[in-house]
């Protein structure tokens, strides 16, 4: 009984406090093994952690970290009575609004759609095609839509001119920023956002469908009472989850789409915070800016976390 | 005995049928567009506008991106950081998921709460940029390499599956006098050999598309990787946008529609060249992620 005596080692060598070298002795390869990862996390998680400090500090890289001056809330006083910060506020409600009312039911209608089909050859080709894009990088698609809507032998605006219309420079348009940054999510993301809600439907019983057919319902009520609250769980989570991201505006997309011309409705916490902190090396403020927005972002997730429990569900973490 | 379906159910199913391939055809049509492109002539281009099949077939553009020596060489950087990332993302994660799969392990929970914490809060762009300077990383490889080491998302998946390999198994190695490190290499490991591909495609997707963590470590432009590169002659070089930077001398001309369409197929092919096994593990992944720890 090779379990039971492993058990019992286990069991004696807990129960003595003198017993903890022999196990620490025993455990040495686990211990070995879970170094790396942990130095790992130590330097590359925790110690920028620790850097959050300079927030608080002015500081100069040739002063180094201990010397640079400590200011207090300085620099959140300047991001709070700065102008940028009801523009950055503003710019990543309105993107996450826009997200939320056309992005978000997308992937629900389309697994829906692919739920009522039939053929499992057509369904089949349906998602293989419909997931590509989400493994395309953010630069192949942003620079995919640059070919479609630049004023320089872009489709868009050569249909444009034929049908005798004025060229429209999307790509620096105030007006047309939104609008683009969601349609290419809508584009990338939506196949791949079927996935979630097509496993929640696979779930389903089958012979619930086949009484409603007996009881005469036909398709769009056996969707409406049988496979709508199948995933209506799914959609609130997912929903609040999302809630929950909305200061995450997806960074690398709009890193890409911004220029000088569209600033004004395209910048986002993160991207004001590369261009202040890297661009032009003002660390101390960029980092507070950030501090700010990753203690909005914990808060967030933290209640919606806990507004998903409250809905009976597991929730993230 | 199968009931017939009615006629508004038949009405129902074509509609869904047609909505479906339309929507299918919008996310494949750009696809094509930008393939036929780059097989097309700039002539043609500019005459026809829209093309998906060209009348006249040229390899000009092809010719042309692998004439430079920048495009060449941010290929090899891209697949050097591919390879190089995947390996030492794959030893790092599974090297630590190991000891918290396994219940004998001390400190297992605080490891884990660490771990997890980081995925609720991090330092922020700032100052993860600043320690990565204060290694000496900045212009070096390793910033691509190292900073991203372990996802903490794939590390509790992996752990997850360990988990639930059968202890038996390691009982009897243990037995046989095996240590943990000979249990995990000789039989942990090549049980999860499918799941261990699976993480292998996924880290390996992201590095071919690491994007801005080149941007932000990486100002030498001979070591950019293709993302990067892709986007100065696709994205700055378009109608002239912004703080385009400027072009690198071994680039004669500025790329015309083909150039830049035949860039994007480069960059793209071996992502969809891998498709067909990330389409095969992905739901696995996907559904493995809902597993909770």
């Amino acid at each position: 009984m090779p379990k039971s005596i492993a058990a019992q080692a286990a069991v004696s060598s807990a129960s003595r406090p003198s017993a903890w070298a022999g196990r620490l002795a025993r455990n040495r390869w686990l211990y070995l093994m879970v170094l790396p990862g942990l130095l790992y996390f130590l330097v590359f998680k925790y110690w920028p952690m620790y850097g959050i400090f300079i927030a608080f500090k002015d500081f100069q890289p040739f002063l180094g970290f201990w010397d640079s001056p400590f200011v207090g809330l300085k620099h959140f006083e300047r991001l709070f009575g700065d102008p940028n910060f009801v523009v950055l506020f503003r710019n990543t409600l309105i993107l996450a609004a826009y997200n939320i009312l056309f992005f978000f039911p997308l992937p629900i209608i389309v697994a829906l759609m692919l739920n009522e089909l039939r053929q499992e050859l057509t369904k089949r080709v349906v998602q293989t095609l419909v997931y590509i894009p989400h493994f395309m990088s953010w630069v192949v698609v942003v620079g995919i839509a640059y070919m479609f809507l630049t004023t320089e032998g872009g489709i868009m605006n050569e249909l444009l001119a034929r049908f005798g219309g004025e060229k429209i420079n999307f790509l620096v348009s105030n007006e047309w920023f939104r609008t683009i940054v969601t349609a290419e999510v809508m584009w990338k993301e939506t196949g791949w956002g079927t996935i979630i809600f097509l496993a929640a439907l696979s779930g389903v019983d089958p012979q619930l469908y086949e009484a409603a057919r007996m009881d005469g319902a036909n398709r769009l009520r056996q969707l409406w009472h049988i496979t709508l609250p199948a995933i209506r769980s799914t959609i609130i989570i997912l929903l609040i989850l999302r809630l929950g991201h909305f200061l995450d505006t997806g960074f690398e997309q709009i890193f890409l789409m911004l220029n000088a011309m569209n600033r004004e409705v395209g910048e986002v916490f993160d991207t004001y915070v590369y261009s202040v902190g890297i661009s032009q090396g003002q660390y101390s403020f960029s980092t507070a800016v950030g501090l700010f927005k990753s203690i909005v972002g914990l808060i967030l997730v933290v209640v919606a976390n806990n507004l998903a429990k409250k809905f009976g569900e597991e929730g993230i973490y | 005995m199968p009931i017939k379906p009615s006629w508004g159910s038949r009405i129902f199913d074509s509609v869904n049928v047609a909505l479906l391939l339309a929507f299918a055809l919008i996310t494949v049509i750009p696809f094509i567009y930008v393939i036929a492109g780059s097989f097309a002539t700039q002539k043609e281009l500019l005459m026809r506008g829209f093309i998906l099949f060209p009348t006249e077939f040229s390899l000009d553009a092809y010719k042309y991106i692998f004439s430079t020596r920048t495009l060449v060489r941010s290929l090899l950087v891209t697949v050097y950081i591919t390879v190089a990332g995947t390996l030492i993302n794959l030893f790092f994660t599974c090297l630590m998921a190991y000891p918290l799969a396994r219940k004998d392990m001390d400190f297992r929970k605080p490891i884990l709460m660490l771990i997890v914490f980081t995925m609720l809060f991090s330092g922020g762009m700032i100052p993860t940029f600043l320690v990565v300077k204060q290694l000496g990383m900045i212009d070096t490889y390793w910033s691509l390499l190292i900073p991203g080491a372990i996802s903490a998302f794939n590390l509790i998946i992996i752990r997850n599956f360990f988990q639930q390999l059968p202890d038996g198994l390691e009982e009897s190695a243990k037995i046989d006098g095996c240590n943990d490190l000979g249990i995990f290499l000789r039989i942990v490991l090549p049980l999860s050999m499918p799941a261990i591909a699976t993480f292998s495609l996924f880290y390996a997707v992201g590095h071919w598309n690491t994007f801005f963590n080149a941007v932000l470590y990486i100002n030498d432009h001979t070591k950019w990787p293709i993302q990067v590169l892709l986007r100065q002659i696709v994205i700055l070089a378009s109608g002239g946008v912004g703080d385009s930077t400027a072009m690198e001398s071994d680039y004669v001309a500025p790329p015309d529609q083909a150039v830049k369409m035949a860039v994007i197929v480069v960059s793209t092919l071996p992502i969809l060249l891998v498709y067909p096994f990330l389409q095969k593990h992905f739901a696995k992944g996907v559904l493995l992620g809902s597993v909770k720890g």
